[in-house]
């Protein structure tokens, strides 16, 4: 089948963008999305053109690495599908295709749909984890888990960190993304020493890096290629206020380390 | 120069402890003096990352992606092995050494081995500190499963991600150390040189992919966790960013890289498509436990599946290993299911295909009980062929997954370049000539978490390392390198995509040096290489410049990596005349087909040293012993 493309080309963090038409032409309905523009960009640079930059790597929808809006939704039509899982057999001869990259302030667009994500690890750097050194762990059968909290946890811990619930927001939140991490830590008895110096720090950190406030739309939700329930939100909030009200000796930079 | 493997003596239970007591160590106080470059953030060097940076090393680790987190051992799916023997089913150090050792089919390192079946119970005590979601059962226990035909079940899983979930434990150890400011982070750079000075390992050159500025590091020691090279054959498993040029450049400055022939091709993966299709997926192994591996008794045998009656089908594997049946281990299952779509049966459009067929366990066991196992691999396998396999049989064939050969490393993990330590899949030491499933994640962590932090303070506390900065000439010499071989693509200005290059040398790669190898084909291979490789000096097409991102100008230079690699890829498999592993040639078989390995003249691993592209490389040995382990003919009839 043949497409019409419309696709954001800017050729540098500090230039100006634009929508540019391509023709995407013996398309097969197997290819996956990302391999339609991988034949786009065969044309382009047999033509000497630039072509068009974007990020993937897997191409198995679990990495994160992918990721563009595609006709107004991040990682396009399907639900709980990475762009690059995203099949051709899903448009029809002749549609026309809008391609954009994520649109977020913490995510300055690097190269046509090219943006970077180093925000995210921030956030994690600030308390996404559990501190323990490489060698003192008891052993694992020592710590029962509940399987319940474990499934739950897994729920969380799914997030590929891929970016698409900002770029779905209307405020840019990283809400959900910074909520999977904390709910995956904190429904297991290893995060419970740090819960709360763990939420207070992410929090911090996420609205510092320039996202914006989450105002409980659920479009993050819809397109989270691995079902991450905005329910963790709620949790992030109430372990948030938790951590909040309980007064305790809170050190600057007294998580890390 | 003679290859030293530095096995510590003693009983091989003794060994490890007795090197962890025997090595130097680096005061507390002092490692913050040490400067190490961790090239990577895989499960290996993020682990490594994570564990040198809480001891109080300088860390400067480096990786392609933008972030950490997206190394590609996040897509591992099955899990990973330890010896805990949690289920009481006989599992042991011993058995998991014993195991991995028959598996290699007796071309791995026994020491090595024996070490890394030790760490494995430490692996699972750090991982679920760390609150890595492991499978639980009902009382709170950790959940084990039987995998890849292992007769114990010592297999950890989280769903169908434990790659994920392991990775991203380490990503978050390593953030923290980040945090910290132990860990200094650089991603979006490729490792284009190393850099050797007075004979050791002192730096590294990369380019910033965002910048393209060529930047210089210097470090105390280089640890490389870059992965295998799977990807030289175009099509495979791995990661479409996943390469062999980070490896192949410290070979180039006098790493040897050893038994480059020892391909994994994993039997599991969905069929190829098409000319457009940019990689393969796995459907893990795990499927094998319940599913059945037939095709037509009947040659083009064009009818559907659900058509064919249940004793016009031929369940080989079944039949020809009644024993373990489909859950031999890999090699032996790729190799059947090549050698029936040779004769013809193989099913699909292509012919190149073999039906993995859920119908017994679902009529057993029930849907709902396949869907819990399984759901997410099912989804996956409809989502790219758009055939649902509760109805059908899935079609699945052989495909290029994972690299047991690699830099060689002494017991020490060092390469023959002094300071410069090789992690994981890239290095050649532990699984042999095969790999066994969730094998390759206890390795990644074991070299990370476990054997770098020990092996490297006694490196750094032994050798004499003076000063050096940036300003050195190596670091001008290599620099000046890379920058001109960055242009020299550029310059090309031809008509030709890297794509296509690619491949074509994925096609060759994988007809001549893939599931059956002949003295003919590789030479034929050997001859076609430089070809292609001038082929891509002169025709080349890279549009745009280098100051900024250009991933087209990125693959150029990976692509031509691959088209030198392949060659000692082909050579090495010319040069070892006998079937081992995943290393199968057509000339040296039983007579009933199964791989005929020579102890007599091939018992050791081969190790190239590197004299310029286009020049035969040297073949060096280092000799294998099996004290522990007797070698006999693997059977799993």
């Amino acid at each position: 089948m043949n497409l019409h493309l419309k696709v954001w080309r800017q050729a540098g963090p500090d230039t100006q963008g634009r929508l540019v038409d391509y023709e995407a032409q013996n398309i097969h309905t197997d290819m996956s999305f990302l391999e339609m523009l991988d034949v786009v960009n065969e044309d382009l640079i047999k033509k000497g053109e630039d072509p068009i930059a974007f990020d993937s790597d897997c191409r198995e929808g679990i990495c994160g690495t992918c990721g563009c809006v595609v006709n107004g939704v991040p990682h396009g039509p399907d639900r709980g599908t990475t762009v690059c899982q995203l099949h051709m057999r899903r448009f029809k001869d002749g549609d026309t295709i809008v391609i954009e990259p994520w649109r977020a302030r913490a995510f300055p667009i690097l190269k046509d749909l090219v943006v970077d994500r180093t925000a995210l690890d921030k956030i994690i750097s600030a308390g996404g984890y559990t501190s323990i050194n490489v060698g003192a762990a008891p052993d694992g059968n020592a710590i029962l888990v509940p399987k319940e909290a474990s499934d739950e946890a897994m729920n969380f811990a799914a997030c590929i960190g891929c970016g698409a619930c900002v770029a779905a927001c209307k405020n840019a939140s990283a809400a959900l993304f910074t909520s999977a991490k904390v709910s995956h830590l904190a429904l297991l008895p290893q995060g419970q020493v740090e819960r709360d110096l763990r939420v207070v720090a992410m929090v911090e950190t996420m609205d510092a890096a320039g996202f914006g406030a989450c105002s409980n739309e659920g479009e993050c939700e819809a397109v989270c290629p691995k079902g991450i329930k905005i329910e963790g939100i709620a949790r992030m909030n109430r372990e948030y206020l938790r951590a909040s009200v309980v007064p305790r000796p809170m050190p600057q930079g007294a998580f890390a380390g | 120069m003679a290859l030293d493997s530095k096995i510590p003596g003693g009983p091989i239970a003794d060994k490890w402890d007795r090197h962890k007591f025997e090595s130097k160590l680096v005061s507390p106080a002092n490692r913050r003096k040490f400067t190490v470059i961790v090239v990577g953030t895989g499960l290996a060097g993020g682990a490594a990352s994570a564990a040198l940076g809480e001891l109080g090393y300088n860390v400067k680790t480096f990786c392609i992606h933008d972030s950490p987190r997206r190394a590609h051992s996040i897509a591992a799916q099955g899990g990973i092995n330890a010896a805990k023997n949690y289920r009481n089913d006989g599992d042991s150090v011993e058995r998991l050494f014993y195991d991995t050792v028959k598996g290699g089919d007796y071309r791995a390192r026994e020491a090595n081995v024996y070490r890394l079946a030790q760490v494995s119970v430490d692996i699972i005590d750090q991982c679920v500190a760390q609150g890595v979601p492991f499978a639980r059962e009902y009382g709170g226990l950790l959940d084990n499963r039987s995998f890849g035909g292992a007769q114990v079940s010592r297999t950890f899983y989280a769903r169908g991600q434990t790659g994920q979930q392991l990775l991203i434990g380490a990503y978050q150890s390593m953030m923290r150390q980040v945090e910290a400011g132990t860990v200094e982070l650089f991603p979006q750079r490729e490792m284009l040189d190393l850099v050797v000075i007075d004979g050791k390992a002192r730096g590294i050159i990369t380019r910033n992919l965002v910048t393209g500025e060529i930047e210089k590091h210097w470090g105390d020691a280089v640890c490389l966790g870059t992965g295998g090279y799977g990807t030289a054959y175009y099509l495979s498993t791995n990661a479409v960013n996943s390469n062999v040029t980070a490896a192949w450049r410290c070979h180039k400055r006098g790493a040897y890289f050893a038994n480059p022939c020892f391909t994994q091709i994993h039997p599991t993966c969905i069929p190829v498509s098409g000319d457009h299709q940019s990689k393969l997926t796995l459907m893990s192994e795990s499927l094998r436990n319940d599913g059945r591996v037939w095709v037509p008794k009947k040659h083009a045998d064009t009818r559907k599946p659900d058509q064919i009656p249940e004793d016009e089908r031929d369940y080989y594997l079944e039949r020809r290993y009644p024993s373990f049946g489909n859950l031999v281990p890999r090699d032996v299952a790729s190799r059947a299911a090549k050698a029936v779509c040779d004769e013809g049966r193989g099913v699909g459009e292509t012919g190149l295909a073999v039906y993995l067929d859920f119908g017994d366990s679902i009529r057993r066991l029930g849907e709902d009980t396949i869907r819990a196992r399984y759901g997410n691999l099912f989804d996956m396998y409809e989502k790219i062929t758009d055939e649902n396999p509760y109805k059908m049989p899935m079609r699945i064939f052989p495909a290029v997954h994972y690299t047991m050969g690699g830099l060689w490393v002494d017991y020490n993990l060092m390469s023959t370049v002094p300071g410069l330590h090789v992690l994981g899949e890239a290095n050649f030491s532990d699984h042999g000539a095969n790999r066994l499933g969730a094998s390759a994640l206890m390795q990644g962590l074991a070299d990370g978490y476990f054997v770098l932090p020990y092996t490297l303070a006694h490196y750094l506390a032994s050798t004499p390392l003076p000063k050096v900065t940036t300003d050195h000439p190596a670091f001008a010499e290599a620099a000046a390198g890379t920058q001109d071989r960055i242009n020299r693509i550029l310059a090309v200005k031809g008509d030709r995509t890297p794509r296509e290059i690619h491949r074509e040398l994925g096609k060759l790669l994988w007809n001549k040096v893939g599931m059956g190898r002949t003295a003919e084909g590789l030479q034929e291979a050997l001859a076609r290489i430089p070809a292609m490789r001038e082929e891509f000096w002169a025709r080349v097409a890279v549009p745009g410049d280098a100051n900024n991102v250009n991933k087209n100008l990125e693959y150029a230079g990976r692509v031509a990596d691959y088209l030198e690699f392949a060659e000692l890829l082909a050579r090495d498999a010319l040069e070892r005349r006998e079937s081992c592993g995943g290393h199968f040639r057509e000339e040296f078989q039983t007579a009933e087909g199964e791989a005929q390995r020579d102890d007599e003249q091939f018992m050791h691993a081969a190790a190239w040293e590197f004299h310029g592209v286009g020049t035969t490389p040297t073949r060096h040995v280092e000799p294998l012993q099996f004290e522990h382990v007797k070698p006999s003919q693997r059977s799993y009839k």
